[in-house]
């Protein structure tokens, strides 16, 4: 067993009670420790993906337990893809707390940001139902402590709606899973797969509501229509940093209904297979337009990149929904994109705001404020990222997607409403980079331009702004290696057979 | 005793998610607590009911009880526990520090301004949408 695939979530698990007990008086030390953790969680993370890359799925079987009875952690191309996304990510949050000093607002922030990466990676790497449910339950306890670091009314108010929606979610959660498990006797994702074509027709119903709750549950996560209205107020009262953090963890909503629908009800599971797809895709349709409207009203910078966000999870799942090899790559390959777009906004919307003074985020016209040049080049940047305009990733993802759509039978619509939703978020982001940059800088000069603040933050974002070009540079050996991640996902039998053996897919055919 | 397990959990989803729609905070608590005990009843119940077998297999035993969904309950016990604690703090804190226990989707954009039903009145606000 090669051991290496539990580090993702060890090394962060032992590292956040170390910091809490050891060092919790000693913010210097809690930095070091947890910017060392997360640059070592990406050595890893690249290490994996290195070997995910070259040879077929990895299994780790925890305890030693075998497949059916035990947990199971399975490394394939997709999870190790998400595993190194995430850590990526998490080494520029960390340099961003660090630098801008939001770990200072509160405590514990270093703790609860390693425990929030243990659930992440964990719910990317297990290959079981229930455990799924267990590090998405340890992802949403650290994201809620997160959420409301530095505290304050707004947040705490944004915070109850938070918990509330998401232990709803962790309710169905658990309604999903006992029903499945009710008619299948089993929660194994690769065993499900086994048995879901063996249910007798009369338990086919039970099975299918099953399914289809666990999909109410990731969309969720996802943040998708009628169900994402808890996004906007959250992650526009999230901590600047955290909200980056989040970028990945509505993708942790997308990879879960990737993953399982695929998996488990796709092309071998009789009569429920391809579940999702008919409710999947005019959802994510609906959640495009209601993100790209949202964008367009928005009247503070935060919630525009919030509305963004959501129209990108409409985007993301509009593409996922055609459940072929190809829309899938698109999918990942704007996953990756728009993680990256998300974060760098997120991050820029702070910087921004932090410099305003009692404008804050307000899209008002306000006094010219430090380094606006600057910011304004960089905010451009993301803002054609996201919206999805050439040459950055969003322009290659949107036309991945675009081409994919074209011999489904909705192409009409989908084109129709991704390019229209497009065309609204330029003129929303538009809207928001004039406010801002240009009618300010028409204003009568104030009596004392505001000093110039540290620029490491602003760093931390043209990380994430790099990592988009360097996606964009990279696209081809990327694409290749997301073409051979959906192959995988399309044919799960080289999945089953590392998790059960080479016998359980015989038995089957 | 089917029907009365399904019954009991009917009925625990149903005030649940009644209580859940009254957006206030205590009722809101209140309705996510009955909606654990249901789900904790219903997992038990995913396993089949049966009284008095082993939850193993031995030579002797005729019939086993499964004891998966059993494991299952304890986990979903505890975590739901965990986080009933976590809400009732944020609740109280968020009581405290905003004056009012309604959990309302809009109000982040109308913080500034006063909500018509004054701070905390319990009768004020009752027909909200």
């Amino acid at each position: 067993m090669n051991h290496w695939l539990i580090v993702p979530i060890a090394l962060p698990a032992l590292l956040a009670p170390f910091i809490v007990l050891a060092m919790r008086h000693d913010l210097l030390l809690q930095r070091v420790f947890s910017l060392a953790g997360t640059i070592a969680l990406l050595a890893v993370a690249i290490a994996l993906t290195a070997q995910a890359a070259t040879g077929p799925a990895q299994l780790y079987e925890l305890g030693n337990w075998q497949a059916p009875f035990g947990i199971v952690l399975v490394l394939d191309r997709l999870s190790a893809l998400m595993v190194l996304l995430t850590s990526l990510l998490a080494v520029v949050v960390a340099i961003y707390a660090v630098t801008s000093e939001w770990d200072t607002r509160g405590r514990h922030f270093h703790a609860l940001f390693q425990f929030q990466l243990m659930g992440i990676n964990g719910a990317f790497l297990t290959g079981d139902v229930f455990n799924l449910f267990v590090f998405f339950e340890v992802l949403l306890i650290a994201s809620y402590g997160l959420m409301l670091h530095g505290g304050g009314a707004a947040r705490m108010k944004a915070g109850v709606q938070y918990v509330v929606v998401n232990l709803a979610g962790s309710t169905l959660f658990l309604i999903a899973v006992g029903t499945i498990y009710g008619v299948t006797g089993t929660l194994n994702m690769a065993d499900l797969a086994v048995k879901v074509p063996l249910v007798p027709a009369g338990d086919q119903a039970i099975l299918r509501v099953g399914g289809l709750l666990l999909l109410v549950v990731f969309a969720v996560k996802a943040a998708l229509v009628p169900i994402h209205f808890w996004l906007p107020g959250t992650y526009a009262n999230a901590p600047a940093p955290v909200a980056a953090l989040f970028a990945v963890m509505t993708k942790v909503g997308a990879y879960s209904i990737l993953r399982f629908f695929t998996l488990v009800f796709g092309e071998d599971a009789g009569d429920s297979a391809w579940l999702a797809a008919d409710w999947l895709l005019p959802a994510a349709l609906v959640t495009l337009i209601v993100g790209s409207v949202g964008v367009l009203g928005a009247k503070e910078l935060a919630r525009l990149v919030c509305f963004s966000v959501v129209a990108s999870m409409g985007t993301l799942l509009t593409a996922i929904a055609l459940f072929t090899p190809a829309a899938t790559v698109a999918a990942l390959f704007y996953l990756i994109h728009s993680t990256f777009a998300t974060a760098a906004l997120f991050l820029l919307a702070d910087q921004i705001s932090e410099r305003r003074g009692g404008a804050g985020g307000r899209l008002i016209t306000a006094p010219r404020f430090a380094q606006t040049g600057l910011l304004a080049a960089m905010f451009f940047l993301a803002a054609i990222a996201m919206a999805g305009m050439p040459p950055m990733t969003g322009f290659l993802g949107k036309l991945m997607i675009l081409d994919s759509a074209r011999d489904a039978n909705s192409m009409a619509t989908i084109w129709t409403i991704i390019l229209v939703t497009s065309l609204i978020s330029i003129v929303g982001f538009a809207r928001a980079g004039s406010v801002v940059f240009w009618k300010s800088a028409s204003l009568p000069e104030p009596k004392q331009v505001a000093s110039a603040r540290p620029a490491l933050p602003i760093a931390a974002a043209g990380m994430m702004l790099a990592a988009m070009i360097g996606l964009a540079l990279f696209a081809s050996p990327v694409t290749a290696y997301l073409e051979t991640a959906a192959a995988e996902l399309y044919s799960p039998n080289g999945y089953i057979q590392t998790v059960l053996g080479p016998k359980a897919v015989a038995e089957q055919y | 005793m089917e029907l009365l397990v399904a019954s009991g959990v009917g009925v625990m989803t149903a005030t649940g998610v009644y209580l859940l729609l009254r957006a206030r905070t205590f009722p809101v608590i209140i309705g996510l607590a009955l909606l654990s005990y249901a789900v904790n009843i219903f997992l038990f119940a995913t396993g089949r009911l049966t009284t008095n077998l082993p939850p193993v297999i031995s030579s002797t035993a005729t019939a086993y009880t499964d004891p998966l969904p059993q494991a299952l309950v304890l986990t979903a016990i505890v975590i739901s526990f965990g986080m009933t604690a976590v809400i009732v703090v944020l609740a109280l804190r968020a009581y405290l520090e905003a004056g009012t226990d309604e959990v309302d989707v809009g109000s982040v954009d109308t913080a500034e301004g006063e909500r018509p039903g004054g701070s905390g009145g319990s009768g004020a606000g009752g027909d909200q949408a």
